[in-house]
């Protein structure tokens, strides 16, 4: 029981000297220049960022493809990259109007609804209101916030692995990136209602991209099902373990990396320099959460299982992206740690009833919950001033109110984003259907949906990967073909000539 | 001939190549196999839930050999694949009716005569 004190004493060292740098940060935000080199700065710095963000896509991909078996890693790589080229196109036609577009009246106090199919010249502006306060153009505003709808679409699949046939996520991905993430996107980044009339704080997503992800994956997988041979017929789990850890930590840390873009670009600000303190804050949670998690899983089963400690960093890296830019290092250490608690227990807890391959309901779902409501929590009053989104957390205030505006804003759009995405994922259930035949999800995806494995090679059946076709053989002692390809000499078969048409 | 087959610890399948070297018997073919004995495997866990891998990695060695040498060959494979643990493996022996050399046609038991090796190792 030694644990808290120490972490008081390590939050109350970290506040002392955000005393010293509180000031400083108010300061350059004061002096914000709209110079040329000022703007150029922070564009460049928000490009960047959205380009980490959008590498993320390589870290989902690597993390489903650890986690999946052999036979549907192909399907994964597929997906993410189809996902990834609906999601550009639908985003820029209608989903940035939705989420950040002119919004008046009541309208516009649920979407947004001006800048369909935004046109850009060099250093342009739209009319995005809740972004005015960055000087960056609107194409880096646009493209910052495209990659997160991007990362949101990406997590609403992990729950459904190796059994959903290929032309749902298509279907999905439309309807997703074009209105559902953009709406819920509005109401808390855009000036919609739970931002501006409850002070809702969300500094980079852990509500509006990987809660909103994490529910429309709940509600796929609710009428999705379980893959064939994950539970016995008494109910109790089966592990269907995946085909390669090294696979799946390199995409923790590609996510780790694309995070430090995903919520330190969440300022879209370079020159006011609180991208830094993000950076910070950022990391160390991740880190608190990869060592919680080893910590709980040891004591579940008494070794360190090696899925669960990268489950743990993402959990922390999601739970942090709420109060990233609202809290100080040690309540962030407090904050990954929980996470990291979160989703192994979570994990162990969900997996007795619903099939979730890698783990995205807890890392994305209760980790983004837990970490929406720490900002009511943890928010340092001086950050909710100096992003100008609600007000200090319980340990600085002693008052629940953040903490009430964080738990509503959870509550709407889970509720949202589960009604609207299980009644689009019904209606693909009754007409195209969401599973593939049992006898093609036991072969393999990666054959019924593409024609190849995802490992050619490995599948292939001739040992040695020494197979050469019969005709490409020559006859006995010769590896090689004796040339047929190039004829020559007049002994060989006449080309068919070409008759001259009358 | 006899066909002598051990099922082995993979970690004991080269002291048991080196212990066939040492009496000039030295073809062999080894496959990675999968098996169990009456032990029937073990559980580990996999994100907190338990898998029982009910078979382990064995390695087959095959050895055939003219009839008068299937006794040493057996005695040299078990005290070089021999840990005293569970799951060291078994060796059965088998008739083999007839021998091939794919290069030359040659058949009977002059092709698994085995020689020392030469101009290999140290």
């Amino acid at each position: 029981m030694h644990r808290r004190p120490r972490l008081l004493a390590a939050a109350a060292a970290a506040g002392a000297v955000a005393l010293t740098l509180i000031p400083r940060a108010v300061h350059a935000d004061d002096t914000t220049a709209t110079s040329a080199a000022g703007v150029a700065a922070d564009t460049v710095w928000v490009i960047v960022a959205a380009c980490f963000v959008l590498f993320m896509q390589a870290g989902f991909a690597m993390l489903e493809v650890g986690f999946s078996r052999m036979k549907n890693v192909g399907t994964v790589v597929a997906k993410v990259i189809v996902n990834l080229s609906i999601s550009s196109i639908v985003y820029w036609v209608v989903g940035f109007a939705i989420a950040f577009g002119g919004a008046s009246g009541i309208l516009g106090a649920i979407i947004g609804h001006t800048g369909f199919a935004p046109q850009f010249r060099p250093g342009s502006h739209i009319d995005t209101p809740s972004l005015d306060a960055s000087t960056v153009p609107a194409a880096a505003k646009f493209f910052f916030e495209f990659v997160f709808c991007a990362v949101s679409l990406a997590i609403v699949w992990g729950t459904m692995l190796e059994r959903t046939k290929f032309i749902v996520y298509i279907l999905f991905a439309i309807p997703f990136s074009g209105f559902i993430y953009p709406m819920i996107s509005h109401w808390l980044f855009g000036g919609g209602w739970l931002m501006s009339h409850f002070g809702a704080q969300d500094f980079a997503g852990s509500t509006v991209v990987h809660l909103t992800g994490a529910t429309a994956g709940f509600a796929g997988l609710l009428l999705l099902g379980p893959r064939i041979g994950k539970y016995s017929r008494d109910g109790k789990p089966n592990a269907i373990p995946g085909h390669s850890m090294p696979l799946a930590q390199l995409g923790v840390i590609i996510l780790w990396f694309g995070w430090f873009g995903f919520n330190p670009g969440s300022t879209l600000n370079a020159t006011n320099l609180h991208f830094a303190d993000v950076v910070v804050v950022t990391n160390i949670a991740a880190a608190a959460g990869a060592l919680g998690a080893m910590l709980a899983i040891y004591q579940v089963q008494r070794s360190l299982d090696t899925g669960m400690i990268g489950n743990g960093a993402i959990a922390a890296l999601v739970a942090i992206t709420a109060p990233s830019g609202y809290v100080q290092p040690g309540w962030a250490i407090v904050i990954g740690f929980v996470a990291g608690l979160i989703v192994v227990y979570g994990v162990i807890a969900i997996d007795k009833v619903l099939d979730d391959p890698v783990g995205a309901l807890s890392a994305h779902g209760l980790a983004g919950i837990w970490g929406t409501l720490s900002c009511g929590l943890f928010t340092d009053p001086d950050f909710a001033k100096f992003n100008g989104v609600g007000s200090g957390g319980f340990v600085y205030t002693h008052k629940l109110n953040q903490l009430g505006a964080q738990a509503l804003a959870v509550s709407i759009s889970f509720t949202t984003v589960f009604i609207s995405s299980f009644v689009l994922f019904w209606i693909i259930k009754r007409t195209v259907g969401l599973r593939v035949d049992d006898r093609h999800e036991i072969d393999g995806l990666d054959i019924s949906e593409h024609g190849m494995w995802g490992y050619p090679e490995q599948f292939m059946p001739v040992p040695g990967g020494a197979y050469i076709h019969p005709d490409a053989l020559g006859g006995a002692g010769s590896h090689r073909a004796p040339a047929p390809t190039k004829p020559k000499g007049p002994d060989q078969t006449p080309r068919k000539k070409v008759e001259a048409r009358p | 001939m006899k066909k002598v087959e051990a099922v082995i610890r993979p970690d004991r399948l080269q002291p048991v190549q080196d212990a066939l070297d040492a009496l000039g018997a030295s073809g062999i073919t080894i496959t990675e196999v999968l098996g169990c004995g009456h032990q029937r495997g073990y559980t580990e866990h996999y994100r907190g839930t338990k898998a029982n891998i009910s078979l382990q990695r064995k390695v087959k060695v095959e050895v055939v050999i003219p009839d008068q040498r299937v006794e040493g060959v057996v005695e040299a494979i078990a005290g070089a694949a021999r840990t005293g643990e569970v799951g060291d493996g078994k060796i059965f022996v088998l008739p083999v009716e007839e021998a091939v050399r794919i290069r030359t046609g040659e058949t009977g038991d002059d092709i698994v005569q085995h020689r020392a090796p030469e101009h290999w190792g140290h």
